[in-house]
């Protein structure tokens, strides 16, 4: 049965989705199967990679796709491989792929590049990881040898014989197949060590699809593993979680909690203060009359604002935990500390023990107390909330892997909290990071260096080595270099893809958005002569997903999206904006651009790792020339430090009746 | 033919002297002049620095006087009886080359040609 739905791939080509993301019922595929495109489902994947890989099962040879899918769908072989084509989808290869991605690197070196990429791919963050870590683990090796062949595959679902350039990339694959045996990897600053692998693994399935490469190259060392193993990978993925799981939930509020404590402490005083004498020798006590109640409401008062701004300044958990301690806060909690011990020891001198009886010096001194108090808010609001507000310096936060820049104007704050602060603006201004973007092509990159071989003839072999590599170097220099040329073909023709694969979506999306409306509500009750089917708005979004699915899978594999956009959110897009009544340019606006980092991001309670690395104490305050950088697992953020210039205004008045104009003169006169 | 304020002007000039003739109640010179220190100097389609306001000369009548006495047509005119011409308005201009009293004009003017001849003469002939 599983057997049968996995051959059946006419069935299941459905799109790009995450495997634990999937988790329709059953009955939601029937309303497809007429068509050419129905859903496939999470839970068969496992089952699908099996008996799809066994290669050399002579049995399982696939049934013919109908033709109106097949053009688009469909895979030449590979020379390599065995002459089985299944005529698998790309979607399901991007399912395969998917969880082949969090699967992959099993060195320690690189398990940076897993988290990393769990949290950009913009799934559950951490959760995912974990499901599709556990749902992958009951059947790893074999989809993993087999994910090389479906890397292949999905590389030539786009090799269909129409395309125009479908050549080309098969001829560059072919010589890429030769040549990038020993190539480490290109996108991501993870490393790679390649075992002397299988023929299989090294190819690159996209052109310039490096996670592909990537894996292609290195789930290698997990096929000698049984199905019930767990390997290395597994184990640094497993503490990778545990320690992200625990710290970070205490941390966070232990500031808090401390500044609480002394708030309390702080506030409960001056009326410990008044309520002591009282508790103890109220009958010692002379009477104060008006003034004591004119004071007791200003006292009242004032708790009241201290109350309120303490909250606001020191009991709010705060949005990051800094590397080291934030200093003007301990600054004042530890000058509110010394205040109120200061208070006490000369209450409890000069009050308890000699037990006074003047009650409105008491009452005073708690006044004063609570004023003092008051002062010491007033200075925490400038320090802390104040002194950052006008701005004093600019900083430019560049992102390492693409260059992605942005300049800011900060005012007076330290390393860390200027980090803080230029993370925030990070997640919404900065357009999302795609390791699929990254390099050229090693087909333009890499062609000239290997054209020469430097042997040293020398009888002791000195260092040259760097000599030998200079000379290479020149070598390649002066050779006839056309790779810009390509570049620039490249470029322009990436650019013509990109162009027409829009022009298609936008078409598809308009059409389909043409095929509901909104029921007005008497038309409901009016016309019972045609009954329509109504509708709720997931069901609506699921009949009309349907034609424009494949143009919006194409476009989003075209530009390296497909990894942020999975099916299930496409649909959760589709019915937000079927609800709101928004036209198809609105729908699309999410695809068509990049969007920032928060658009792709799962609030999860875990939060986000980043290291701050400075040559400077990062509690020291910013000045010019300073650097730091940011760094997140597998691309950083540096920032620069620059101040702002100093403004010389001047002033100039202008007579407004001193706006006068005269042609201008070309006489000639004859004489 | 360009200047720099505050320093001496120095051109190869030729002296032309145009007598006036007499028509009617008028005498004419034969020529028109263009430019001045209050007229647009980008305009000049003669001078070879757009910022020059000199007087120059723009249209020669054919055969008449100045035609016969020698003055081309692009001339810068520096002096007219003695009289700088280098820093003056149009009308001032137009004054001083239409006095009636005068019958003779002597006029120092320049042109591009001038100079290269003078530079041409010194090449050729060496010194002895």
């Amino acid at each position: 049965m599983a057997m049968e739905r996995s051959w059946s791939l006419q069935r299941c080509p459905g799109l790009l989705f995450r495997p634990d993301s999937c988790r329709h019922s059953a009955s939601s595929s029937k309303l497809f199967d007429g068509s050419s495109i129905s859903f496939c489902h999470g839970e068969d994947l496992s089952n699908l990679c099996s008996p799809l890989l066994q290669l050399s099962c002579p049995s399982s040879s696939p049934t013919p796709i109908p033709s109106s899918s097949s053009h688009r769908f469909s895979l030449p072989c590979p020379p390599i491989l065995p002459s089985l084509a299944p005529p698998s989808s790309a979607s399901k290869i991007d399912s395969l792929r998917s969880k082949v991605d969090l699967l992959k690197l099993p060195l320690a070196l690189s398990t940076k590049s897993i988290s990393e990429r769990k949290n950009q791919l913009g799934g559950v963050g951490e959760q995912r990881g974990t499901a599709g870590g556990g749902g992958a683990r009951k059947a790893r090796s074999p989809p993993t040898r087999d994910m090389d062949n479906e890397s292949q595959y999905s590389g030539y679902s786009y090799k269909s014989s129409h395309s125009r350039s479908s050549r080309k990339h098969r001829d560059r694959r072919d010589r890429h197949r030769s040549k990038s045996r020993d190539s480490s990897s290109r996108g991501d600053k993870s490393v790679t060590i390649q075992t002397p692998g299988e023929p299989l693994l090294d190819a690159e399935s996209t052109r310039g699809d490096d996670r592909d490469d990537n894996w292609g190259e290195t789930t290698t060392v997990v096929t000698g593993t049984s199905e019930h193993s767990i390997s290395n990978e597994d184990l640094t993925r497993v503490t990778k979680d545990l320690e992200e799981s625990t710290p970070l939930e205490c941390k966070r509020f232990v500031g808090p909690a401390l500044g609480g404590c002394l708030s309390f402490f702080a506030l409960v005083t001056p009326l410990a203060f008044l309520i002591l004498p009282q508790v103890l020798w109220r009958d010692a006590l002379e009477p104060c009359g008006t003034p004591c109640e004119g004071l007791y409401v200003s006292l009242a008062f004032k708790l009241l604002v201290l109350l309120i701004s303490s909250w606001a300044l020191f009991l709010r958990p705060p949005r990051a935990t800094l590397p080291r301690f934030f200093v003007f806060r301990c600054l004042l909690m530890v000058l509110v500390f010394l205040f109120v011990a200061s208070y006490w020891l000369f209450y409890g001198v000069r009050v308890l023990e000699p037990r006074e009886r003047d009650y409105r010096g008491i009452v005073e001194y708690a006044a004063s107390l609570v004023d003092a108090l008051l002062f010491i808010q007033y200075l925490a609001l400038v320090l802390l909330e104040v002194r950052h507000l006008q701005p004093a310096f600019c900083l430019k936060v560049v992102r390492s892997t693409d260059g992605a820049s942005k300049f800011y104007n900060v005012g007076h704050l330290s390393i860390q909290r200027a980090a803080v602060w230029v993370l925030d603006r990070y997640y919404s201004d900065f357009p999302v990071y795609n390791p699929a973007l990254l390099n050229l092509p090693k087909s333009i990159l890499s062609k000239k260096m290997t054209g020469f071989k430097v042997y040293s003839l020398d009888e002791n072999p000195t260092n040259n080595s760097t000599g030998q590599s200079r000379a290479m170097i020149a070598a390649a220099a002066r050779r006839r270099d056309n790779s810009h040329n390509e570049y620039y073909y490249e470029e322009a023709e990436m650019d013509r893809r990109i162009r027409k694969r829009k022009a298609r979506l936008v078409v598809a999306v308009e059409e389909a958005f043409t095929h509901i409306k909104r029921l007005q509500e008497e038309e409901a009750t009016s016309s019972p002569k045609h009954p329509r089917e109504v509708m709720d708005p997931r069901e609506a979004a699921q009949a009309i997903f349907a034609p424009m699915a494949r143009a919006m899978q194409k476009y989003l594999r075209t530009t390296r999206q497909q990894a942020f956009h999975s099916m299930e959110s496409i649909l959760t897009h589709l019915q937000f904006c079927i609800t709101h009544n928004m036209t198809p340019k609105a729908f699309l606006e999410r695809y068509l651009t990049a969007g920032p980092t928060m658009q792709y991001q799962q609030q999860n309670g875990r939060g986000r790792q980043w290291t701050l690395v400075s040559e400077e104490p990062v509690t020291s305050a910013l000045r010019q020339g300073l650097v730091f950088s940011l760094r997140r697992l597998d691309f950083s953020l540096v920032v620069t430090v620059t101040p702002l210039p100093f403004l010389r205004l001047g002033e100039e008045f202008i007579d407004p009746k001193s706006h006068k104009f005269v042609m201008r003169l070309q006489s000639e006169t004859s004489v | 033919m360009s200047f720099v304020p505050g320093q001496p002007v120095t051109a190869v000039v030729e002296r032309v002297e145009i007598q006036k003739l007499r028509q009617g109640e008028n005498l004419i010179l034969g020529f028109s002049i263009g430019g001045g220190i209050d007229q647009d100097p980008g305009q000049n389609p003669f001078s070879e620095d757009k910022s020059d306001k000199g007087i120059y000369v723009t249209r020669i009548s054919p055969k008449g006087p100045a035609d016969l006495a020698g003055l081309k047509m692009g001339d810068k005119i520096m002096q007219v009886n003695g009289w700088d011409m280098t820093m003056v308005t149009h009308d001032q201009a137009r004054k001083k080359l239409t006095k009636k009293r005068e019958d003779v004009v002597r006029l120092l003017v320049t042109r591009k040609s001038l100079e290269e001849a003078v530079k041409h003469s010194k090449c050729s002939y060496p010194k002895h």
